[in-house]
């Protein structure tokens, strides 16, 4: 049994030794958003918080949290009210949506250690997380448009 | 600039015998794509329909595709709001049922519900518009009853019906409340249709797509998001090799693993199921299958059989004709110049993001199931299930998810099947997930091809012959993008030579255009370049007698500055395609490492006629999608076979376009007019290939003929 806080909610969950945080989020406790893409940490869908940093949830096992703070894309904000969320739309961004949860996810880790991000340390910042609809440009538009207007 | 907010149309899942009153329309599409029209009286919920309008002014639309990110689920119902003139923002957006016979593209022979080939829209449009038309025509006729004036003196508003003399208005919710709507709607003839120029919806750039806020919060459900009460996890070990068969295995060891549920054998693999997903992965790693030997693709070999293509091409075997015209050989006889290159790709992999999966429930009795999954062919799912289990379609309920992706590969109804053999065999609600390794492994390609040109060129330069053979296995596969119909050829030959391989084949974005164009387009700057004309003039030359293949041409290269100073290193390919009806030209500015062997591009600008576009803004997002899904295919990803086995397995050695690969600027331009609507979703493919392959051969003076473009590859043509 490992207990964690998940978006501000303490919960216990009880898996196998080894499983990853993915299964235990997905499948164990059923908050979808987090999404599983490669299980090799090479495609970013799986994209969560822990304590403030961005992590590979298909490549973090559920005992390396125990104790500590985990944000999924539910718990970004109660009503898609963060910048990102709101660039997201604006900006049209999703296709397929699937990596779209990772992808911001990723973005919010890097609006925390740099709220005015040059393009070049966004594409830095983003390139571990795959866009399969090819959203890049769009994906790049909308946090700088978050940074912009906050 | 357009802004888009949040606000549109609520979207919902809950089925429509849910509602709660008001009136129901129900339009039945025939064979001629005409729709049949009869309206279900207020409260008469239970008949299948297009428009449901709530006594709370709630005008419910049905969308019958498949949403993939191309966006057919808001651009569907949009049609139909236009023509009943529904307040968008009181429009909401359900998934209709899963019934071909009401709900199919007319455009598809049996009426499929099958979203493939950037047909949606233009399948839909003409019905939908008549269908709006004629729900608009019932309300005003119920308001003229109600208030006994003529129907002449109403119009309406969004969502309003008002009569002018007095101004009286009633909301479609308040007329919905009180109708009493005749046994047989109103006909619609072609002139009830709005005028284009009236429209306020189709073309509108600042309505958005109705599935991106739940896009954005992680509340959009796909396939693998579905849990169902008492649902166990299931994976699979499938042949490595396709058409072998499972001949023994261990699976009796692996039921006595704590947690397992049961392993189930089926005809292509074995299905390990568990308790949980960590635990049905787990028990695999220990599954041993023996598989049978002599499966056809055994002996597949791909790089040494897309070599011995070239022995296909030169037998004396005549290829199936696709594309016969004038007198080729004595055109090429009398030719001043002849031209001739071959052209090489590698297999592709569809690379959707979200895994293959499927959630299946067969009940107790082992007749009837619950299926839950994303696909591209609705109701091919559903009759697929019902197969599957021996029962008729009418014992599934097939629930469609969202598709993270399906670029062609969820056509096929594979995965849906072994969801529902798998509950089937353990009676329990099933969620059965391929891994990407086994989306990689068991997957089903672009054929890879050998594309054979000709061309001969009289002594104004002009293209008199042109022969083209694509070899390879996959027939339709590899024909599609072959034609030149907008390029002004008098004699051509243009055939198909298949090669069977054994292994699994499947349209992929835009089929064969991708490698298609590749080679036809670079076949045409290579001529163009050996008479010193520009590649741009030369293609007007080609499309002079085509003057929307013009304007699309002439569109891109004004976008690009065709023909002014590029940076230092740099410089600009074009390449023209037709793709689904519609006609697009695209310009890629490129650099080249000579070192590396990489090739970067820059920036890309692509134009697009496909007729009247319904979302403007979605169909600029679909052009970029394009582009980048065929520049990722020419730059890197390549599935090989040695053995009838694939070699790649996650996204470490299948490649596909990054963030840092992908152009820093792309630019998409519509040529606005009103014929009918053409396809959008895969048009950047073949003019992402084309206008890559002309850049490289305008910055080195070499062509590329073999793609992907790798590095190896790219070294090798600059060190020739």
């Amino acid at each position: 049994m490992t207990s964690f806080t998940l978006n501000g909610k303490q919960v216990s969950v009880k898996t196998a030794p080894g499983t990853p945080l993915l299964w235990a989020i997905r499948e164990h406790l059923k908050l979808t958003g987090t999404k599983y893409g490669c299980g090799a940490g090479l495609c970013g869908a799986c994209t969560v918080h822990v304590d403030g940093k961005a992590t590979l949830a298909c490549h973090t096992e559920v005992a390396a949290v125990a104790g500590k703070r985990v944000v999924t894309i539910e718990g970004l904000s109660p009503d898609s009210s963060h910048p990102l969320q709101k660039a997201w739309i604006v900006e049209q961004v999703p296709q397929c949506g699937y990596c779209q949860s990772g992808q911001i996810m990723k973005a919010a880790e890097l609006l925390a250690i740099n709220p005015k991000p040059r393009r070049a340390d966004i594409v830095r910042h983003m390139n571990g997380n795959i866009c399969r609809c090819g959203t890049y440009t769009r994906i790049i538009a909308a946090i700088e448009r978050a940074a912009r207007e906050g | 600039m357009t802004r888009i907010t949040s606000h549109g149309p609520e979207v919902s899942r809950r089925s429509f015998l849910a509602g709660v009153g008001g009136l129901t329309f129900s339009i039945a599409f025939l064979g001629d794509g005409a729709p049949a029209l009869n309206a279900a009286g207020k409260g008469d919920m239970g008949v299948t329909a297009w428009v449901r309008i709530g006594a709370d002014n709630v005008v419910t639309i049905f969308n019958p595709s498949a949403e993939m990110g191309q966006g057919s689920m808001t651009a569907l119902p949009l049609i139909v709001a236009e023509e009943m003139d529904a307040d968008w923002a009181r429009v909401r957006i359900e998934q209709s049922p899963v019934d071909a016979r009401v709900y199919g593209n007319p455009q598809f022979f049996g009426h499929q519900m099958l979203t493939v080939g950037s047909r949606t829209v233009q399948g839909y449009y003409t019905g939908l518009r008549k269908a709006g038309a004629q729900v608009r025509k019932a309300l005003l006729a119920a308001a003229a009853g109600h208030w006994k004036v003529p129907v002449s003196e109403l119009r309406t508003e969004p969502n309003v019906v008002v009569h002018g003399p007095t101004k009286r208005r009633l909301t479609y919710g308040e007329i919905a409340a009180f109708a009493k709507m005749p046994a047989k709607l109103p006909e619609v003839a072609e002139s009830d249709l709005k005028n284009p120029r009236d429209f306020r919806l189709i073309g509108n750039k600042a309505i958005g797509r109705a599935d991106i806020p739940a896009k954005v919060n992680g509340t959009a459900i796909y396939g693998m998001d579905v849990h169902v009460p008492g649902m166990v996890y299931a994976v699979m070990s499938r042949a490595p090799v396709h058409g072998s068969r499972p001949q023994s295995s261990n699976a009796a060891a692996i039921k006595a693993v704590a947690g397992v549920v049961d392993v189930v054998t089926l005809n292509h693999g074995v299905v390990v199921v568990a308790d949980t997903m960590e635990g049905a992965l787990a028990a695999r790693k220990k599954l041993m299958v023996e598989w049978s030997q002599g499966a056809r693709a055994a002996g597949f070999q791909s790089e040494k059989d897309l070599d011995g293509y070239r022995h296909v091409m030169d037998s004396a075997a005549a290829g199936d004709p696709v594309t016969s015209k004038g007198n080729v050989k004595n055109a090429m006889a009398a030719a001043v110049r002849t031209y001739q290159a071959d052209f090489y790709s590698d297999h592709a992999y569809h690379a959707q993001m979200e895994p293959l999966n499927a959630v299946a429930h067969v009940n107790a009795a082992g007749d009837g199931a619950e299926v839950w999954a994303g696909t591209q062919s609705l109701d091919g799912a559903r009759m697929s299930a019902a197969k599957a289990l021996g029962v008729g379609v009418d014992k599934i309920t097939f629930h469609p998810c969202y598709l993270g992706g399906g670029f062609g590969r969820r056509s096929w109804s594979d995965y849906i099947e072994e969801a529902v053999l798998t509950s089937k065999a353990v009676r329990r609600p099933v969620k059965l997930v391929w891994t990407r390794e086994d989306d990689v492994a068991y997957g089903a390609f672009r054929p890879m091809a050998l594309q054979c040109l000709k061309a001969g060129v009289d002594a104004a330069g002009n293209v008199v012959a042109w022969e083209h053979c694509v070899v390879g296995d996959g027939r339709g596969l590899l024909t599609s993008g072959i034609q030149i119909p907008f390029y002004n050829v008098p004699n051509q030959n243009i055939e198909l030579r298949g090669k069977s391989s054994g292994v699994r084949l499947k349209h992929w974005r835009a089929v064969g255009h991708g490698f298609n164009k590749f080679a036809i387009e670079s076949m045409i700057d290579l001529i163009a370049a050996d008479h010193k004309i520009d590649p741009v003039e030369y293609r007007r030359r080609l499309t002079r007698h085509s003057p929307r293949a013009l304007k699309v041409i002439e569109t891109a290269a004004a976008m690009a500055k065709w023909g002014t100073p590029r940076p230092a290193g740099r410089a600009l390919g074009i390449a023209f395609t037709e793709r689904s009806d519609s006609l697009s030209a695209g310009v890629a500015e490129v650099s080249v490492d000579r070192a590396k062997g990489r090739i970067r591009v820059h920036r890309f600008w692509a134009s697009l006629d496909a007729g009247q576009v319904v979302q403007p803004g979605n169909a600029v997002a679909q052009m970029e999608s394009g582009i980048v899904y065929g520049l990722s295919s020419m730059f890197s990803e390549r599935i090989t076979f040695e053995n009838g086995r694939v070699q790649q397995s996650n996204f470490h050695d299948y490649e596909v376009m990054r963030m840092a690969d992908a152009p820093e600027e792309i630019h998409v331009e519509i040529i606005r007019n009103n014929e009918p609507p053409a396809g959008i979703g895969e048009t950047g493919v073949p003019i992402a290939s084309g206008a890559v392959a002309n850049a490289f051969f305008a910055v080195t003076g070499r062509q590329l003929r073999h793609m992907p473009f790798t590095p190896d590859r790219v070294l090798t043509v600059l060190k020739a």
